[in-house]
Formats: structure tokens, sequence, C-alpha cells
């Protein structure tokens, strides 16, 4: 075992931070698109259930079982962003109201938990689930092992896709052309970018990925499903997506950040350093997100960083 | 730019509620029966219609723990009553405030009597049955008694203190951790009953804890338990509602005492033994009191001998020794013979906690604020 405090900091960390990642990377996308989506958390929820109901029902190899349950989940997540985008692409309603409602309605006492009953898959153990890879065979390696090279499959594709966003976003004419959405629909518009396909194909995409993020609760971290088990991860991604100034490389930073804050007080306690209350550590994550999202909404930090411009305004063609 | 700000302050508000929903009312209809009695004191029972039953979850049935137990004892309810009682349940209902409001929304549904079944709801207990004088009102591991407020619980300390027996057996290095909720009486002396357990088999046995504050968040009690797996325990055992710290021991094939229910499946190389809750025969006990009009408020307190705490089957590693002398604990508590709060114990800081020959009466169990010795980590918290 890890007794060193830092590796077990940062091995705790990974995991309370990969859904965020997931998670925040489709956030990031709608929201570069101009979508602001406050569905996270009941897409996170949808992926959940949707993944442990499909890794519990279909038989076969454990490989193919979780392929299918996490493919399930970001088809489950995907479903629900699209409510939010045909409300507040095409309908136009706002989009602080709309992604409320797919939370309200996906959420903790909503479709997903119905979902768990009628599938009656609560409360009971899961049949599969991701486990530690010794990647490269490096596993033993100090240090760097067990922090890097003995991760689930999921932390890998959350590296992979973190890579192929940042990619996408700076290296990429479709990426530019997000950007520009984003920034100026109507430019974007000018110069011939379906505004409406690049918005509704992002925030798609940030439903999947939710969804994935969900699905990382009921295949790898805590397999079994529950009402609300995601509690509360969704707001955070949300969060961490200012935090992060819409940049996928700081989003992860701060994603793993949020899961040293929440590793921090227990590993403290089990060496025996209580200087501040556990309560202060618990709600750590939380504080951090209310200082991040103060701060992100200072003047100097909206000359500063790069919220899209057009996000949370629904676009419309100005007709000559 | 005040569109941002305005974004930024709907987003404070709901992280800051993120994990507070008010939970929606699962119901079991069925006709009506009616039957000649007299209706309970202060209830309003007129018996041409069904006898309604709340509870007030704090969780999910789904969570495979605490709320589990308590709805297969809703349904023990349901199951003997058949048509003349209609439980009600609200689920997912967070400690607090909010509580008041779950309250007000089962008595507007006819509930005669509510059981809320969890510690955190005392203050707006108390507050409701006075305001509802017609409704009779119990809750589960509070103290407040009231004309028409119970308390009821039992001795989970007792089953505790096998589980721990079972803990200090199978561990090999005699560091043992544990995963609590909340720095509260009922978290504390599960811990201390725990730990005297696991060093009546092993004198040399350490218990560290740490406190999640929360019945249950997977992830966080997962963080929790590797916390503990990384300081090198190599038993764990958990008073959370979810078999997470269990699932986080089999990953690193270590031995597990569960809590709640039996959740052996979750980890099943893992898994020793575990306090459960029978809260069936309770709750009938209680509602069919009701019914008859002989509902006395009351603070009850099951135990091991009236089987309201059935110790969970062992697991495969449990060796024969150490079944025989869990089961002669067991026998021995049963019989009176036996209490795990009885002197000398002394306090993690070396003075005396219990003298000799003193056994601890249920409302001390009840205000239990230190731990024993043995125990590492801090008990406010």
């Amino acid at each position: 075992m890890n007794s060193n405090i830092v590796i077990a900091v940062l091995v705790s960390a990974i995991g309370f931070g990969t859904p965020l990642v997931l998670a925040g990377l489709g956030e990031l996308l709608a929201e570069r698109s101009g979508v602001l989506n406050l569905g996270v958390e009941g897409m996170m929820l949808m992926g959940a259930v949707t993944a442990f109901f499909v890794s519990q029902k279909t038989h076969g190899p454990t490989a193919l079982v979780l392929l299918l349950a996490v493919l399930a989940s970001m088809v489950a997540g995907s479903a629900m962003a699209l409510i939010h985008a045909v409300l507040s692409i095409t309908i136009r309603v706002n989009q602080i109201v709309s992604g409320l409602a797919v939370t309200i309605f996906a959420g903790i006492i909503g479709l997903s938990s119905y979902l768990g009953q009628v599938w009656n898959i609560g409360g009971v153990a899961g049949h599969h689930q991701f486990n530690g890879i010794d990647l490269f065979g490096l596993q033993n390696l100090p240090i760097v092992g067990p922090i890097i090279f003995s991760e689930d499959a999921f932390v890998y594709a959350s590296w992979v896709l973190v890579l192929a966003v940042l990619y996408y976003l700076y290296r990429t004419r479709p990426g530019l052309y997000l950007r520009a959405v984003g920034e100026n629909p109507a430019a974007a518009d000018a110069m011939g970018i379906n505004v409406t396909a690049y918005r509704y194909v992002h925030t798609l995409i940030g439903g999947a990925l939710a969804g994935l993020g969900g699905a990382y609760f009921t295949l790898a971290l805590a397999p079994i499903w529950t009402d609300g088990l995601t509690a509360g991860f969704g707001w955070i991604a949300i969060a961490l997506v200012i935090f992060a100034f819409w940049r996928p490389d700081l989003l992860v930073l701060g994603a793993y950040l949020f899961g040293i804050f929440s590793a921090l007080g227990p590993t403290l306690e089990t060496r025996g350093i209580t200087v501040l209350p556990s309560e202060f550590y618990s709600a750590l994550p939380f504080l951090m997100t209310v200082i991040a999202l103060a701060a992100a909404s200072t003047s100097w930090a909206n000359r500063r960083v790069g919220t899209p411009a057009s996000l949370g305004i629904p676009y419309t063609r100005e007709e000559g | 730019m005040s569109r941002m700000k305005r974004l930024s302050s709907v987003l404070v508000a709901f992280t800051m509620v993120s994990a507070v929903a008010v939970g929606a009312v699962g119901s079991v209809s069925s006709s009506a029966s009616p039957k000649t009695a007299t209706a309970a004191p202060g209830s309003q029972w007129t018996k041409s219609h069904p006898f309604k039953v709340g509870f007030i979850y704090v969780g999910a049935p789904s969570d495979a723990g605490w709320t589990h137990a308590q709805d297969v004892g809703r349904l023990a309810v349901q199951s003997y009553f058949g048509g003349r009682v209609q439980t009600m349940f609200k689920e997912d209902v967070p400690e607090g405030p909010q509580c008041t409001q779950v309250i007000t929304q089962l008595v507007n549904a006819g509930a005669n009597i509510i059981f809320a079944t969890s510690y955190g709801y005392q203050p707006e207990l108390v507050a409701a049955a006075k305001k509802y004088p017609n409704v009779l009102f119990e809750q589960a591991t509070g103290t407040t008694v009231s004309k028409t407020l119970s308390e009821y619980y039992g001795a989970g300390e007792d089953g505790d203190f096998l589980s721990g027996m079972a803990a200090g057996a199978a561990s090999k290095t005699g560091k043992i951790g544990f995963v609590v909720p909340y720095a509260i009486p009922e978290c504390i002396r599960e811990v201390d009953a725990f730990t005297m357990g696991a060093q009546l088999m092993n004198p040399k046995a350490t218990v560290k804890i740490v406190w999640t504050n929360t019945w249950f968040a997977p992830a966080t009690e997962r963080t929790a338990a590797e916390a503990l797996v990384s300081a090198g325990v190599d038993v764990l055992g958990d008073g959370q509602d979810s078999p997470t710290t269990g699932q986080v021991a089999e990953a690193h094939g270590l031995k597990w005492t569960g809590y709640d229910s039996n959740q052996e499946s979750f980890a099943p190389k893992a898994w020793l033994t575990a306090t459960t809750y029978n809260w069936g025969p309770y709750y009938i006990m209680e509602v069919k009191a009701a019914m008859d009009g002989t509902w006395k408020s009351h603070f009850w307190y099951g135990s091991l001998a009236d089987h309201f705490v059935v110790m969970a089957p062992f697991g495969p590693s449990v060796t024969q020794a150490t079944r025989k002398a869990i089961l002669a604990k067991e026998a021995a508590i049963i019989k009176g013979t036996f209490d795990p709060f009885t002197g000398p114990i002394t306090e993690q800081n070396g003075t005396v906690g219990v003298k000799a020959g003193v056994t601890l009466s249920v409302m001390q169990k009840y205000s239990l604020s230190w731990f024993v010795k043995g125990v590492i980590g801090n008990p406010k918290g």
C-alpha cells in the first residue's frame, strides 16, 4: 500500500477527479458552442443508472459488457442533452431554466430513480467493474507506478479525451469554427458555419460525456446503483469549467485539485494530523466551487478569461 | 458583465443545495376494510379508511444499507396488515429544515403515524409533534420523548462489539480502520464497541477512524476507505449507509465488517459479518398499538435478545474458533451476563471512562462522547 501521504492523496484524487474530468469536458464543449447546460447532474445520473442496468442485465465477457454499458451511458446522457438542445437551441427558451429542468427531470427524485426502480437494479452488487490495469508493466515503479501506471481504463480514456479535445479545439478547423460559434454566432453564420448544427452536436457530445462521468460511478468508483449517487458532482463539473477558464488543460488540473482537497482531510486524519475539524475538509470542494465562481464573476476575470461571448444566449439569425 | 454574475449566483445557490432534494411519495394503496376499535390517543383515525403510516427515509431503499433495512420493515407492515393499512414513504429527505416540509406533506396525505428514520430529524420532529397533536410520531435513534413522540432503536453496539471481534481476529497486523459518518454518540459508541470487541480477540488491536460527515455518498466513503488503506490497515469496518467501504476492501484484498444489512454480495471475499437491524416486528407492534388505541409514547431499545439486532451470516474466512468465540459472547449478551460497556473501560487519553463493575445505562450510552483506548482519531470530528 502507498503509505506515502502524497502518493495516497494523488491516487485518491484521480479516482475522485475522473468523473469531473469527463463531465467537465462535455460541459466545456457545450459552453464553447454557446450553450450553457445546467443539466449535468441529471445527465450523469441517467448515465450512471443506464450503465449499471446494462452491466447487470447483459451476459457475456466482462470487457464486452462494460463496453456496452459505457456506450449505453453515453446514449442516455445524450438523450437528456437532446431535450436541452431542442428547448434551448431550437425553441430558444432560457438556457438556465431548460438545463435546470433537465436536472430536475432526470435527477435524484426523477427519471433516473424511477428507472432504477423499474429495472430493479437498486441496492445490489455490480457483476462487472473496471479494475486497475498494470499499464506497460510499470505498476511497481516508485511514485509514478501507483499514480499513473495502475489506473483503470476509464482514467486512461479520460486522459486521451483531454488531449483529443485540446487538439480539436486549437488545432483543427471544426474546433476553430466551434470557438467562432461560441464567440460570435452571427459572424460564424455569415461565414457559412451552421450554428445550429454546431450547437446541437456539442450539446449532445456534452451529454454523452456527462453520461460517461456518471457511468464511472456505477462501473468503477462504487459499483452499486442508488438514487442520487453522484451527490452533486454535476454541479462541481459546471463550476470547474468556469474555474478552468474554458480550457481543457486547466480543467483536468482543476478536477484533480478538487480530488486532492477531498482526499486531503481523510488522509491527514489517518496520519494523526487533525488541525482542522473534518467538517471543514468535507466542505472544502464545495467551498472551492463557491470561491471559484465568485472569482470568475468579477469584472477583472471577465476581461481576462475566455468566457465564450455568446454563452447562454440563444442564436437568432437576423433576417435582412 | 451582469450575465456572468447572474449565472454565477445561480450556480453558487445550486452548488450549495445540490445534495438537497425532497423525496417523492411512494405509496402502496389498498382498499379500505373498516374495523371497530377505539382510536389511539391523539389519533384521528376514523376506521372508515385504511390506517395511514408514513415513513421518512434519509436515503433511498436501494442503498443496500440503513434505508434498505427500514424499507424491509415498512414492507413487513404492509404485508402484515394488508388492506387495513396504507404505508407511504418519502425517500432522500435531508436532515434539517426540509424535514418539516416532508412531515407536512405526509400529514396532509392523511398519515396517522409517522416514523422518521434518522437522528438528524429530531428538532423538526419535536416541533411537528407539538404542531400536529392528532398525529403520532416516532423517531429512530433520537432521545426526545413527548406525549405523541416515541423514540426507538436498539443495541447496535452489542452487534458492533461482535463485529469488532471478527475484525480483531481477522487482522494480522492489529491495525484496523473504520469509516464513520458523524461525530455523534450513535457513531461514537459504535466505534467504541467495535474497538473493544477487536481488543478482546487481539489486545494490541487499534482502530483508526475517518469521519465522512455523511451517511451516504459513495465517492466520499471510498476516499475515506482508501485513506485508511494507505495508512496501512488490513481490516476495514464502517458505519455508513452504503457498502462502498467493502468494495474498497475487496479491491485491496482486505477483510471487512459491514453495517445495517447483509452486504456480503458486495464483497464476498472481504466479508466477515455485520450488525443488522430487523425493523419490521417493531413497526408492526407500533402500528397495531396505534390502530387499537393502546399506543403510548416510549423510549424503546431493542436488542440481540428480541431479534431487533441480528448478526449477519459469517463470511467464509471467519475461522471456526472465531465463530465459536463470537457466538459465545452473543449468547452471554442475550442472557444478560455480558455488556460491552461494563467497566473497567479506559478512555483514549488513559483516564478511567467506566469504573470496574459499573455498566453504562442506555441513556449514558446515548450520550457517549469519548473514544476508548485503542481508537486513533478525534471524537470531536
